[in-house]
């Protein structure tokens, strides 16, 4: 990562206003939606809107030719081009054709895109953006933090004051006062105007239309009050038929600011009257700018699915931290960087990418179906491949494709830790080390790693047998995790074997973009867990389940290792996490809790990928019920610890902020412990609740279910 | 009240707008004018009011209209609108499901009295309120009307610390009187 983008998340963490304004926001945010969405279907919605926009992206030539002559039938003029230097030409060539002098614009983010406004000014034209955000970050001279409210990053007293020095002094920070301000500055601009500039939300290609959504009302006097009206329309806002627009007109109010409708949605098809009783000139520009590119790419295509309704910002766990200008100019957030990487190029969204945090929370609230932090995993793995890995990370993972080596080295840790060992703690790391111990203590790794515990252990023979992929935090540092589990296993007449051979599951390399080393820890593992014949690999670790289950497929498929894959297929219908196949087990009455129990009440984290890879959140939860356990239910319950693998290494200033949230929510439950099923969540909140001394127990429920059982 | 008009009451509320139910067409034109005079509707700068009355109110009654209250327009205007104080029109559909008033406003006088005064007085046909935007598009439909606009409540922000705000580019009062003989009598 540049220095200068590492400064830009710490000018951002250190702003109170931001942070505090986009905290405050992620909150009321989940609530707001949550109650517009009532009575909808969202999941069948979002079936039908990634349908149409996966169609329609399949057809933008058809489409967009359609659009034209059905538009131009109607009176439009229509331009398509892929080229924004061309969009720039067209709008000052008919700027000065017409005449034109002044300009309002609604807000469009396509134009946003191509830095229009700056090219009219160059031209001597007045412009003024009329969307009140969009007004007062250009009158500020910054860029949207937000796709949807582009000045959030602002206070009021900071709004007032860009307006006090840049419109007209003494302006105070009332908000209502501020926004009468603007209605009468702006008014008449908007009857000044001689060309309204707009962008559109949906094009529909059988009518001509274009749908333009806003809540001031500001496009609707931008399309009526200017003689001329100039649409900005990127192809992915194509669709094919009128009435598909309503699906995408369902969700977006609903899943960007929590509306059923906003207030105004104008659908404007063909030429329409001006106050003169002329006819107003309507010219469509339908912008290309890499979007065809990226329908031919297989993977990216789709991001055309993308409404623009800033979700993935809204709920993501990073972007509430730093807000939107650590990600560039225009389009920001988890959907940014992807747009970021495509319309401007790959390696601007170098040091972005690494911002996702790959929680996953975005995905299932998406209203276009699109996974973008498996996106943005692409991304980084392409980044690797294009300009290759750091000499710091192709030394680690040199070693953690060595099993022997890595294993070798991970003992002796267990020896050479000792001068920073308090306990089972590692406190204090000297030098640069110190980020990992600022804010959170380690785990010292085990004396004795599970590989050597688990041969002590006497087990039930001749029945089931399972095999456990133990993971490295499991095996050589919390190896009582693994004895836990293999005590239960055993309760159920299962016989757990330890396969010696298996390594890293290579989610740390994979996560690095570094798919090469990733590939072949699956090899070795598979090799490893399919040797002998078992009826199913558990894990105790989420992020190792998903690995064997998901990711050994997903990377095999991007290296074109085709020869691994039947063997990967295997493995995957073998792969089970821990709370799931103990909850089958009771479920089939092969474990018996012991009876009439009531044991303290606790809160229950839910890890990423369990939660919204693998899909159990209930297993967990039933089970430590059944246990006779009470589950307070901590705020956010399923927002990311800040854990992440090696993204705490790489980002300490944001996995720091995110654990103390959690932390937060975890203490204000009064539970005396707080249970996962996660070892990389308990090591950062168990050293999290260990640097800040609140008498909080952290374990994982294998743990904690382990003398349950009869 | 229906139950199609209370939900569609029920949601234009929760979105500010004002909604009144009249049986009759005269109840509803009183009330118009007893909103105009509240609203000290004058000759005054800025105190105007402007009606896209064409197809609702023949030339005898828009003239009883203008003798009654001074400052009431007919002829709408880019210059009257801008002047105004309220603006009145009347819209094509309701939707229950969002609390929408639906227009063809291809006329560009519809869209100039509900979008720069502030206060837009919309007349709605009971009869006229359907549940869902699917249903309105079956009846005004894009690929033959130019303009079509959907509103719901009034003109709002929240740009500024996610502050709602009433009343920005748009009218900050949407006072919607819905009308039982409204359709019968306008034809």
């Amino acid at each position: 990562m540049t220095t200068q983008f590492k400064d830009s998340i710490e000018t951002a963490l250190h702003n109170p206003n931001l942070t505090g304004a986009l905290g405050r926001f992620s909150e009321a945010y989940r609530i707001s939606r949550a109650k517009a969405y009532e009575g909808i279907d969202f999941e069948a919605v979002r079936d039908s809107i990634a349908d149409i926009k996966c169609s329609a992206s399949s057809h933008f030539e058809e489409l967009a030719e359609q659009f034209k002559a059905n538009a131009e039938r109607r009176g439009a003029k229509v331009f398509r081009t892929s080229d924004p230097a061309a969009v720039k030409q067209y709008i000052l060539d008919l700027a000065k054709a017409q005449g034109v002098q002044r300009v309002v614009k609604s807000k469009s983010m396509a134009s946003e895109e191509i830095h229009l406004n700056k090219a009219l000014e160059q031209a001597g034209i007045e412009v003024d953006e009329t969307d009140l955000g969009e007004w007062i970050i250009q009158l500020a001279h910054q860029t949207p933090s937000h796709m949807v409210m582009p000045a959030i990053h602002m206070t009021k007293e900071e709004v007032a004051e860009v307006f006090s020095q840049e419109v007209e002094e003494g302006q105070a920070p009332d908000i209502p006062k501020l926004v009468k301000f603007a209605r009468g500055k702006l008014r008449p601009k908007f009857l000044g105007a001689d060309m309204g500039i707009t962008g559109a939300n949906i094009a529909v290609a059988d009518t001509g239309s274009l749908v333009i959504v806003t809540n001031e009302g500001n496009a609707r006097l931008v399309t009526t009050l200017p003689r001329i009206h100039v649409a900005i329309v990127g192809i992915e806002k194509l669709v094919a038929h009128v009435e598909e627009i309503l699906p995408i007109l369902t969700a977006l109010p609903r899943s960007a600011t929590g509306q059923l409708l906003t207030s105004y949605v104008s659908i404007i098809s063909g030429q329409v009257p001006n106050t003169d009783d002329s006819l107003k000139k309507l010219h469509i520009i339908l912008m290309d700018n890499h979007r065809s590119d990226m329908v031919k790419d297989p993977k990216f295509k789709e991001a055309l699915q993308c409404i623009r309704c800033a979700t993935c910002l809204n709920v993501c766990p990073v972007f509430r931290l730093v807000g939107g200008h650590v990600f560039g100019k225009t389009y920001t957030g988890g959907i940014g960087t992807i747009l970021t990487a495509w319309f401007d190029e790959l390696k601007k969204a170098d040091d972005i990418q690494g911002l996702c945090i790959q929680c996953g929370s975005c995905v299932p609230l998406c209203p276009g179906k699109i996974d973008i932090p498996g996106l943005i995993l692409e991304l980084r793995r392409r980044l690797v491949v294009e300009k290759g890995q750091s000499l710091a990370m192709k030394a680690i993972f040199g070693i953690v494709n060595n099993r022997r080596l890595f294993h070798a080295m991970l003992r002796t840790a267990s020896v050479t830790q000792k001068p920073f060992k308090q306990g089972r703690f590692i406190r204090h790391l000297p030098l640069f080390l110190s980020d990992m111990t600022d804010f959170r203590s380690l785990p010292a790794v085990a004396a004795v790693p599970f590989r050597d515990v688990v041969k002590g252990i006497v087990q039930p023979q001749g029945g089931e047998k399972v095999a456990f992929y133990a993971g490295c935090l499991i095996d050589f540092c919390y190896p009582e995790m693994g004895e836990s589990l293999v005590k239960i296993l055993n309760k159920a007449g299962i016989e757990v074997l330890f396969p010696d051979d298996q390594t890293c599951c290579g989610a740390p390399a994979r996560y690095n973009g570094a798919y090469e080393v990733a590939g072949q820890n699956a090899r070795d593992n598979i090799k490893a867990l399919l040797a002998t014949e078992v009826s199913h690999v558990v894990s105790a670790c989420p992020t190792c389940t998903v690995a064997l289950k998901h990711d050994f497929l997903d990377t095999f498929k991007s290296l074109g290792a085709t020869d691994a894959m039947e063997d990967a297929k295997r493995l995957s219908a073998k792969t089970i996490d821990f709370a799931t196949l103990v909850k089958q087990l009771v479920d089939a009455g092969r474990l018996t809790f012991k009876e009439g129990e009531t044991l303290e009440k606790i809160t229950y984290h839910d890890s990423c990928h369990l939660k919204r890879t693998l899909k159990a959140s209930d297993e967990p939860r039933d089970l430590l019920r059944q246990a006779g356990h009470e589950i307070a239910e901590m705020y956010e319950c399923d927002t990311c610890c800040g854990m992440a693998g090696s993204y705490s290494l790489k980002l300490p200033e944001i996995s720091a902020p995110i654990l103390e949230r959690k932390l937060k929510h975890i203490k204000a439950t009064g539970a005396a412990k707080v249970v996962m099923d996660c070892p990389g969540c308990v090591m950062q909140i168990r050293g999290g609740l260990d640097k800040d001394g609140a008498p909080i127990q952290t374990v994982h429920t294998a743990e904690l279910l382990s003398d349950r059982f009869l | 009240m229906s139950a199609t008009l209370e939900a569609f009451k029920t949601r234009a509320e929760a979105v500010s707008a004002e909604v009144h139910h009249f049986t009759s067409r005269k109840e509803a034109l009183a009330f118009i004018q007893g909103v105009l005079r509240e609203e000290a509707v004058s000759e005054a700068p800025q105190c105007g009011a402007v009606w896209a009355a064409a197809g609702f109110l023949d030339g005898a009654e828009q003239a009883d209209f203008s003798a009654r209250v001074p400052g009431l327009s007919f002829l709408v205007t880019r210059e009257a609108s801008a002047a105004a104080k309220v603006g009145i029109s009347q819209l094509d559909w309701g939707i229950a499901g969002t609390g929408t008033l639906v227009q063809d406003a291809t006329a560009v006088e519809k869209r100039l009295v509900s979008t720069l005064p502030p206060i837009h007085i919309a007349l709605l046909g009971t009869d006229h309120i359907l549940q869902d935007m699917g249903s309105v598009l079956q009846k005004l439909r894009p690929e033959q009307l130019n303009y079509i606009s959907f509103i719901t409540g009034p003109s709002r922000t929240a740009d500024i610390e996610r502050v709602l705000t009433i009343g920005v580019h748009g009218p900050g009062r949407l006072i919607i009187v819905v009308v039982d003989e409204l359709g019968r009598v306008t034809q």
